[in-house]
């Protein structure tokens, strides 16, 4: 697999930290980290999977990239796209052009516009002349027929969705990909289709970030693992350091290895 | 169950849906009886046990040339010496076919009074419907879109305190400026005084109906901007919102693809079920402007004591709101295809 | 470079929002009572005739003007809003009540009764509430006490509504249903349950039925079948001034209508407030 990052990585987040400001019952205000230290780079070519159980911060950390946090976010830390540190609104700018967003679940389509009405619209965004045709095909590309574009998305599977989702995404050039959790509650077979799809992103120069609870997918097509822990990076491993026992691993690296099923749902002491 | 209707043609799609619509115009129509029925019946026993003696209501001024005899015979030509229920029951008989009696105030059988009455009540009605619906919308909008700031702010203690002025003292304000001191307006009725009605121009009703509506959409704008502006809010905030965005969509981009609709639904809802509010806040505006509407009929017939009257308004104003609130429902979920569809 | 985003600290103000709203509160009782105390001194002088002084316009002597008896409208306008203040009152603790009761009833029971909650609150609200109070009115008879009574009965089903659909998920909730192991009987879980999650909406719900009420009694006074037009309420002084509006007496009519809507908008205010304190959602701002 392709290992070696060039100088400038197409993304780099150091030292990123989150804080919600909310008010408590009786609007007594008080702070909520939510990031705590995340840390990670991409590079064009490269497919980098960001691990991690349910409440780590994975998704935050993919909104942030893109400068997509609600307003009541107070935000620490530096982006870099291309080397280039940028504020959020610097970050939204480059959003759906440079850097796109693989959302995880079919509410992030509009329930009262149908399949047809939003993948043109991202095709028109995206800057295509027709649309329509472009549309057609993208859908096509990914299995989904022209009876599609008249479906509501309460009508659609959890696995059309996604690939409406994603069609939406990628129809521009982007050069950088965020996909948060694109796997789950999928079918084994769209999983792997899923994920062949962002390995050829990759593949084909783009930078892409894996966002995923699902260890053992990822070691699939990543080409690095970095594994996050309450709201922080904790390390970042070489997906071949995942074998046997593990023992080139960190120790919570290895935890999460070594719950897999396949190696026996072993909870070492300790961790 | 929905896909599967839009890949069949026009006439499959007619005969699976022609039973589950019947089913449902049914059932409307069957609750909407029940719901007549009751009104009727709790109506009735109101003005029954009301202390005011009808006899003495409908004599009025000439009480004391009215001997005991003739007011025997006016009570026996009203059926009063009997008990209650025998009189709720011819009563209700003749509303089921038709017959809702004759009113005293405008010496006139009650459905004639009701029909032209509430034609000409349904012209000011209307206009502020639309009115106050456009307004409240675009207001609710603006103040979504960019909500907290000046504007929002602006728009929102606006419609809070027009939500807590007096329908009335709306009127007599626009009444005071536009008819009495710029002398741009009628200061009363809805046609000129004195003229014959076959010689009243079209201009001549419109001229007379503006004050009143204005009235009535000021005073109904304030709860379309309310809702609108939570619903916008409510959508901006959306997942929906936050990957449109991701993809690059501009602010005028989400406004129109992902809240203009997404607002529209609950505010024609919304529209739709506060015609009870509309037709109190006609009461009143006729009132003001002595429009002869039905809404000051009601008045009249309160303080006309005219109890067959007030029973046939009762029972009109139930089946409008009914009706209001079902066709809200049928255009709710025609702009939302998460309705099931034995409610379209 | 360390880039924070700006937009908790732009909305710094917010931090006081619970004391400004404490504030907030104390101002508008005190104004209220203000009201209440200076409408009962004010009760005599506001039917003080005097007709040397017919139809002045305001002055430094009578603020509000005089109407075409002479009388101060200043003195007839608060002894109206001492009339609203009470009608006012009496509807929230007569529609709370009802609203309590059916709800309580409707959530514990269930069934049957749920059902006929269900119904009555349909029943009221099928009518526009104007021609539901007019029918009332006049069946109770006409004059203030008919008024008041019409008002407070028929402003509970919105807030009933409201709180049953609570009482419904407090009812059918996991620690209900312990309880209900444990063998606790309906009045223990009434009191012990229902009562501590509902009274946050009834606060905010019986505050908001204020607004209401105060100007439904006035447009049945208005509309000569509420008030006993011989006392001075607003809606009574406001259908006087129709008389006199198109001689020029613009103080008759705006005056009256203009406080009415300041007291209305005090109490909304304070009942928009307290949701916004007591409201979980509002926490997220």
């Amino acid at each position: 697999m392709n290992g070696s990052p060039r100088t400038t990585p197409a993304l780099e987040v150091r030292g990123l930290e989150v804080d919600f400001v909310q008010y408590e019952r009786g609007l007594r205000r008080r702070t909520v980290p939510a990031l705590t230290g995340m840390g990670l780079t991409a590079a064009a070519g490269e497919l980098v999977a960001v691990v991690g159980a349910s409440g780590a911060g994975k998704s935050l950390l993919a909104h942030a990239v893109l400068g997509l946090l609600p307003p009541n976010a107070v935000e620490r830390g530096a982006v870099l796209h291309d080397g280039a540190e940028l504020d959020a609104a610097g970050r939204r700018r480059l959003a759906g052009r440079d850097t796109v967003l693989i959302p995880q679940s079919v509410t992030f389509l509009n329930p009262l516009g149908t399949v047809g009405q939003h993948v043109r619209r991202a095709a028109r965004i995206a800057g295509h002349a027709d649309p329509d045709a472009v549309a057609v095909e993208a859908l096509g590309r990914r299995g989904l027929g022209r009876e599609v574009m008249r479906q509501y998305p309460h009508e659609l599977s959890g696995g059309m969705a996604r690939r409406v989702l994603v069609a939406m995404a990628t129809m521009g050039r982007p050069r950088l990909i965020i996909a948060d959790e694109p796997t789950t509650g999928l079918p084994s077979a769209s999983v792997l289709s899923t994920l062949r799809e962002l390995r050829e992103n990759a593949n084909a120069g783009c930078a892409v970030v894996l966002v995923t609870h699902a260890l053992e997918a990822a070691l699939r097509v990543a080409d690095r693992i970095v594994i996050c822990r309450d709201g922080a990076t904790v390390g970042t491993a070489e997906p071949t350091a995942f074998h046997g026992d593990g023992n080139g691993l960190a120790p919570y690296p290895r935890a999460l290895w070594q719950a897999l099923p396949r190696n026996g749902f072993r909870v070492p002491v300790g961790t | 169950m929905a896909h599967h209707r839009r890949c069949h043609g026009l006439a499959v799609d007619l005969l699976t849906r022609t039973t589950p619509f019947a089913r449902a115009a049914a059932s409307r129509v069957l609750r909407l009886v029940l719901l007549l029925a009751a009104v009727a019946g709790a109506s009735f026993a109101l003005m029954v046990n009301s202390p005011i003696d009808p006899v003495d209501a409908y004599v009025g001024a000439d009480i004391a040339a009215v001997g005991p005899e003739q007011r025997a015979l006016i009570a026996d030509r009203w059926g009063l010496g009997e008990p209650p229920l025998e009189r709720f029951a011819a009563w209700s008989s003749h509303v089921a076919r038709g017959d809702l009696g004759q009113s005293m105030t405008f010496n006139q059988p009650v459905s004639d009074v009701i029909a032209e009455r509430f034609l000409a009540s349904l012209a000011l009605m209307a206009t502020a419907w639309v009115l106050s619906g456009l307004l409240g919308f675009v207001f609710g909008v603006v103040a979504g879109v960019w909500h907290g700031r000046s504007a929002d702010r602006l728009i929102t203690w606006w419609a809070y305190t027009l939500a807590s002025a007096p329908t009335f003292w709306v009127g007599l304000l626009l009444l005071y400026v536009f008819s009495v001191s710029l002398g741009w307006t009628p200061v009363c009725c809805a046609a000129p005084v004195g003229v014959l009605t076959d010689e009243v121009t079209l201009l001549d009703r419109l001229h007379h109906l503006v004050l009143p509506a204005l009235t009535l959409s000021i005073v109904g704008v304030a709860p379309v901007v309310l809702h609108t502006r939570h619903a916008v809010v409510q959508a901006l905030d959306s997942d929906h919102v936050t990957f449109a965005r991701a993809l690059g969509e501009s602010r005028a981009g989400v406004v129109v693809h992902h809240v203009l609709r997404n607002a529209a639904a609950p505010a024609v809802l919304l529209q739709f079920a506060s015609l009870g509010e509309l037709f109190g806040g006609a009461v009143l505006a006729e009132q003001v402007f002595s429009y002869p509407g039905l809404g000051a009929a009601t008045t009249a017939a309160a303080l006309g004591q005219d109890v067959p009257l007030l029973l046939g308004i009762a029972l009109f104003t139930t089946v409008f709101v009914y009706v209001g609130n079902q066709v809200g429902d049928i255009a709710h979920a025609l702009l939302d295809p998460r309705v099931p569809e034995d409610r379209r | 470079m360390t880039v924070v985003t700006a937009v908790a600290e732009r909305r710094g103000w917010l931090v006081d929002r619970r004391r400004r709203t404490l504030a907030y509160l104390g101002i508008s009782l005190a104004v209220m009572t203000g009201v209440f105390v200076a409408g009962g001194l004010a009760a005599d002088v506001a039917q003080t005739t005097s007709l040397p002084e017919r139809n002045l316009p305001p002055s430094p002597a009578h603020w509000f003007g005089t109407d075409w008896l002479g009388r101060d409208v200043l003195a007839r306008v608060l002894a109206g809003l001492r009339v609203s203040l009470v009608v006012g009152t009496t509807a929230v603790l007569l529609s709370a009540s009802i609203a309590v009761l059916l709800a309580c009833a409707a959530g514990v029971f269930g069934g049957a009764v749920d059902r006929i909650v269900s119904w009555l609150i349909d029943l009221f609200l099928a009518l526009p509430h104007l021609v539901l109070l007019i029918l009332l009115a006049f069946a109770l008879g006409g004059g203030t006490e008919a008024v008041v009574l019409a008002v407070g009965l028929t402003h509970w089903p919105t807030l009933t509504r409201v709180l049953r659909g609570r009482a419904r998920e407090v009812i059918a909730s996991d620690y209900v249903a312990v309880s209900r192991q444990l063998g606790r009987s309906r009045t223990w879980i009434t009191r012990h349950h229902l009562v501590g999650h509902l009274s946050g909406h009834l606060l905010v719900g019986a505050v908001l039925v204020f607004p209401h009420a105060v100007l439904h009694e006035a447009a049945l006074s208005f509309l000569g079948l509420g008030i006993d037009p011989a006392e001075p309420s607003i809606g009574v002084l406001l259908a006087e001034s129709m008389r006199h509006l198109t001689a020029g007496a613009w103080w008759l009519a705006v005056l009256p209508g203009l406080c009415l809507l300041v007291v209305v908008k005090l109490v909304d205010t304070i009942g928009h407030d307290v949701r916004a304190l007591l409201d979980p959602r509002s926490r997220q701002l």
